[in-house]
């Protein structure tokens, strides 16, 4: 069969995007950039992102880019050992983690969020114990730590599934060949995993900072609310404020952010790869 | 690129809808009204005894905030006939016309509201809301964990109840709470008041366990937490979860809240929509539905048929003094982005 003979299988996603990705895309965009007139009217406007420079705004967005940030962070350290170990147990245990880890990934996210206030709240699981023990009961509930622990929860499994992928396409004879040359185990891991396993890396860290910067459920449960997100504004200007323009416009500022994040990663994939090929 | 593979796609997605348009049209004849109300805001088994007794159907859709229902309302494209927004809300909406005139002789069981929630400020004569359930909030606590009296809002500022107190994640709820301790009106739009009350929220917040929705209600009878702010329904509600639950209007004063029935302009069902608003009032349905939610009813008729103690519940039916010190929501206009703004500075503290 010629290609162009199944061509016509791309026509209803291509329909698909355009109706459902596309023309929201600039709906939102339009939105973005007007603000309603005397007599409501969409009138062409900046004002929307004029506001958003303001400090109080800057805030919410700097307090979510570091959240993010740091919980990407701690997936990495907790996801990349974890896909390590996983690639190097037998196949079965290997399949039974793996479906572990995805299993939780099957109940609704919500749920899965709300189930840390039973664990972490004043009279909840984790204080119970503590108190079993004789230590006094702490304040888990409400704070950024709870913020922390509910995303990189949530989001560990998007960390651990590329890692994952990544590390175990290294072939074992590179590995081998490189202790018959004298390597030791930092040294393998250092010259010869770690740099084939960029790609996994870098498809990790976006999978979990993309959600995390946008994330505002989990906030507003573990954080009590308190914790005001960039997504939690959106959120706020959408269903209580009624300010479809303003939440546009930081729909897209989070956009551009996820996107400069996104090429700032590749970039030092690109750089890594090259300084890779000089260096080895 | 061949053209007619796209014609096929085209014409496969558009042959079901236009059939589906079809098959809506050629059932015009039963009249559906169509219902706009609150989650969870009506014993629906009172809906299938609408339909039946007038053979006009009913199609129930609920929203979760006033601004959800007024931006599907504002943009068009519903046929809404009945929905209940609140107060200020409606106040916007009849602002910006979109409400329509209702005459309030065609609706026989309107003698039994009371006349105490006619006549405010939102609709002074009339003309446009009828009342649907009325209340107050105020403050909720736990007679185990508060060792002092609870007759005032300063109690939430107590520093002996740290990390003890929930407030409402709601900018107009918790605003409120902070005017009535300063003594300004719930509708300032005065730059100088607004600042104060938002210094006053801040300065409360390291002692605020979180700021909740609906959700207060099992971390009260949890009792994950000793103070909260309280709608006088709920208060019911948790009343009967937890007994050591106590409800409380401060002295300082309470906001009266009501949710109305309207009819907005765009409704080509006018006539049923009042009868809908008229079955809604008869007092053995309106009992029915005032037991099932548990809020406070606003039929004289219903109100004479409860029971001494739920008549004589401080929470549900204030004393009569308190009527001097409750003040309604007012739509606020453009002072919106302003009360926007200063809670989320509060909440990026």
């Amino acid at each position: 069969m010629k290609r162009a003979d199944v061509n016509f299988l791309q026509y209803p996603y291509i329909l698909w995007a355009g109706l459902f990705i596309f023309i929201p895309l600039v709906i939102v965009l339009w939105y973005s950039f007007t603000v309603a007139g005397a007599d409501g009217d969409a009138v062409f406007s900046l004002e929307n992102y004029e506001r958003f420079l303001s400090p109080v705004y800057m805030q919410v967005l700097s307090r979510s880019a570091v959240l993010a940030v740091k919980s990407t962070f701690i997936c990495l350290l907790i996801g990349y050992p974890a896909a390590l170990i996983i690639t190097r147990l037998p196949r079965m245990w290997r399949n039974t983690i793996l479906l572990l880890l995805v299993i939780p990934m099957w109940i609704n996210f919500l749920l899965r969020t709300y189930a840390w206030m039973v664990l972490l709240g004043r009279r909840g699981v984790l204080n119970r114990i503590l108190e079993f023990f004789g230590l006094p009961g702490q304040e888990w509930l409400y704070t950024e730590t709870a913020v922390l622990i509910g995303m990189v929860y949530n989001f560990l499994p998007f960390m651990v599934l590329p890692l994952y992928s990544a590390l175990s396409r290294i072939g074992k004879e590179t590995i081998e060949a490189a202790e018959d040359l004298g390597a030791n185990r930092f040294v393998v891991f250092r010259r010869v995993v770690l740099p084939q396993s960029v790609p996994g890396v870098i498809a990790g860290i976006t999978m979990v900072f993309m959600p995390a910067v946008s994330a505002f459920v989990v906030s507003a449960l573990l954080g009590g609310g308190q914790y005001m997100l960039i997504g939690n504004l959106i959120e706020q200007q959408f269903l209580y404020v009624g300010d479809w323009h303003f939440g546009s416009s930081l729909s897209i500022i989070m956009m551009v952010v996820i996107l400069l994040t996104m090429a700032l990663v590749s970039l030092y994939d690109k750089g890594a790869s090259l300084e890779g090929g000089n260096l080895w | 690129m061949k053209k007619p593979c796209t014609g096929i796609a085209v014409l496969i997605l558009f042959v079901p809808l236009v059939l589906l348009t079809l098959a809506g049209c050629s059932k015009e004849t039963q009249i559906v009204l169509n219902v706009y109300n609150w989650g969870d805001y009506i014993d629906e088994s009172i809906l299938d005894d609408f339909e039946k007794q007038s053979g006009i159907k009913i199609n129930y859709e609920t929203f979760a905030t006033n601004e959800d229902m007024y931006i599907k309302v504002k943009q068009g494209g519903t046929k809404y006939d009945v929905i209940v927004p609140s107060d200020y809300m409606i106040e916007k909406l009849i602002k910006e016309d979109l409400l329509a005139k209702i005459d309030v002789e065609k609706i026989q069981t309107y003698k039994y509201i009371d006349s105490r929630f006619l006549g405010l400020r939102f609709d002074p004569a009339n003309q446009y809301a009828v009342p649907y359930i009325w209340g107050t909030f105020g403050i909720l606590y736990n007679r185990t964990k508060v060792s002092d009296p609870v007759e005032s809002w300063d109690i939430l500022w107590n520093p002996k109840y740290a990390k003890q107190i929930l407030m409402m994640d709601s900018v107009r709820d918790s605003l409120a709470v902070a005017f009535l301790r300063l003594g300004y009106s719930l509708n300032t739009t005065d730059t100088a008041q607004l600042t104060e009350a938002a210094e006053l929220l801040i300065q409360q917040k390291p002692l605020v366990l979180a700021y909740v929705g609906d959700n207060y209600k099992d971390m009260m009878v949890q009792e994950e937490a000793a103070l909260s702010m309280c709608w006088s329904g709920d208060a019911v509600f948790v009343r009967e979860q937890n007994a050591d639950l106590e409800y409380v209007i401060p002295k300082e004063g309470t906001n009266l809240w009501l949710d109305c029935m309207v009819i907005p302009k765009s409704s080509e069902h006018q006539e049923e929509a009042l009868r809908f608003i008229d079955f809604m009032n008869q007092p053995e349905i309106a009992q029915r539905n005032i037991e099932y939610l548990g809020y406070a009813t606003l039929n004289t008729a219903v109100f004479d048929l409860l029971d001494t103690q739920t008549r004589e519940d401080p929470a549900l039916y204030p004393p009569g003094e308190v009527s001097s010190r409750w003040e309604v929501f007012a739509d606020i206009g453009d002072a919106n982005v302003a009360y926007n703004r200063i809670w989320t500075e509060i909440k990026s503290r």
